[in-house]
């Protein structure tokens, strides 16, 4: 999680040796997650690009094909990540302020409210399923223009899994974090594995924010 | 000790009504039919929220320079990504080839 703290056995190492102060070790940890969120907005970036693109060139037929999505469970699951976020946001300031007890439970609800998120979106995927807007899979589509329909739904599984693998791995940080909170690892103003789990989460909440409108509001639905 | 970097319990619940709010818009929108200007209510409302979630969830309000620099840096390789690619797109077809 964090290269500056690998001997957790002895507290008493709070500054590892390479630097000057608590401070600047916060501020290189907090670098690290910067940069590597920097990737992974080039990551999820390649695919906004075959969005945009595809959109360009089939806008009729995503329109059409985005009314196929559940917007009330898409929707519900948004508010879900944004509430999450703001639960791991306070779970930050409690690691900061060294509260043990509300850390371990903002850990947990973060956590749980992450796994609500994939239990909606696999459902939404069961509904796909039944509806046939698999693409590869069981793909059938009897409107107009089903190739650029088609298209829509391979950005979409593919947009939507890797968000899902995203926020899966962030249900394990979270409940790793919890157990080492519940044995009071972050006691000692040694936040910062909470801290840069806390970014992970949010940009992951930030991905979805705008997943939401393209995937599932991208023709108007009135 | 160090000056906190964490926000008061309020301002985080601020933030988070805030983002319900800009949800229940962006959500409320898509069910009106205003032509192209969907889209780009849709993304702007998207970069309203996504800022509130940095400045504030992820601390970049109060943060020192270099990790401004560092969140910067990914949005500015994503727009070379865009531009670039976009300008593929949309000059194809401008210079005539010759084919056989």
């Amino acid at each position: 999680m964090h290269l500056g703290d690998m001997n957790s056995s002895a507290p008493t190492a709070l500054v590892a040796e390479q630097f000057d102060d608590i401070e600047q070790q916060h501020d290189a940890a907090k670098l690290g997650m910067w940069i590597f969120l920097a990737t992974e907005v080039m990551f999820f970036g390649g695919l906004f690009l075959a969005y945009t693109i595809y959109r360009f060139i089939y806008g009729e037929a995503f329109q059409l094909a985005s009314r196929h999505t559940a917007v009330m469970l898409g929707g519900a699951n948004t508010a879900i990540l944004l509430f999450s976020s703001t639960l791991m946001a306070l779970a930050v300031r409690a690691a900061e302020l060294g509260k043990r007890r509300p850390l371990l439970w903002l850990l947990l609800a973060t956590a749980f409210l992450g796994v609500i998120f994939l239990g909606v979106k696999g459902f939404e995927y069961h509904k796909d399923f039944v509806d046939h807007l698999v693409p590869g899979v069981n793909f059938q589509w009897h409107e107009a223009n089903p190739r650029g329909a088609e298209m829509f739904f391979w950005i979409y599984f593919a947009m939507t899994g890797l968000h899902a693998i995203h926020v899966t791995v962030g249900v394990v940080v979270m409940l790793t974090l919890a157990l080492l909170a519940w044995r009071g690892r972050f006691a000692g103003g040694n936040y910062m594995p909470v801290e840069i789990a806390g970014l992970y989460w949010h940009f992951v909440d930030i991905v979805w924010i705008f997943l939401f409108p393209l995937l599932y509001l991208a023709g108007h639905r009135g | 000790m160090k000056t906190q970097s964490t926000h008061s319990p309020g301002l985080y619940w601020t933030i988070c009504l805030a983002l319900m709010l800009l949800l229940a818009l962006t959500w409320g929108l898509g069910y009106v039919d205003m032509g192209s200007f969907n889209l780009i209510a849709a993304l702007a409302i998207g970069l309203a929220k996504a800022l509130l979630v940095v400045l504030f969830f992820m601390h970049i309000k109060g943060s020192n320079r270099l990790l401004h620099l560092a969140a910067v840096a990914g949005l500015l390789w994503l727009f070379f990504l865009l531009a670039l690619s976009f300008s593929d797109y949309a000059s194809r077809g401008w210079i005539p080839l010759h084919t056989r």
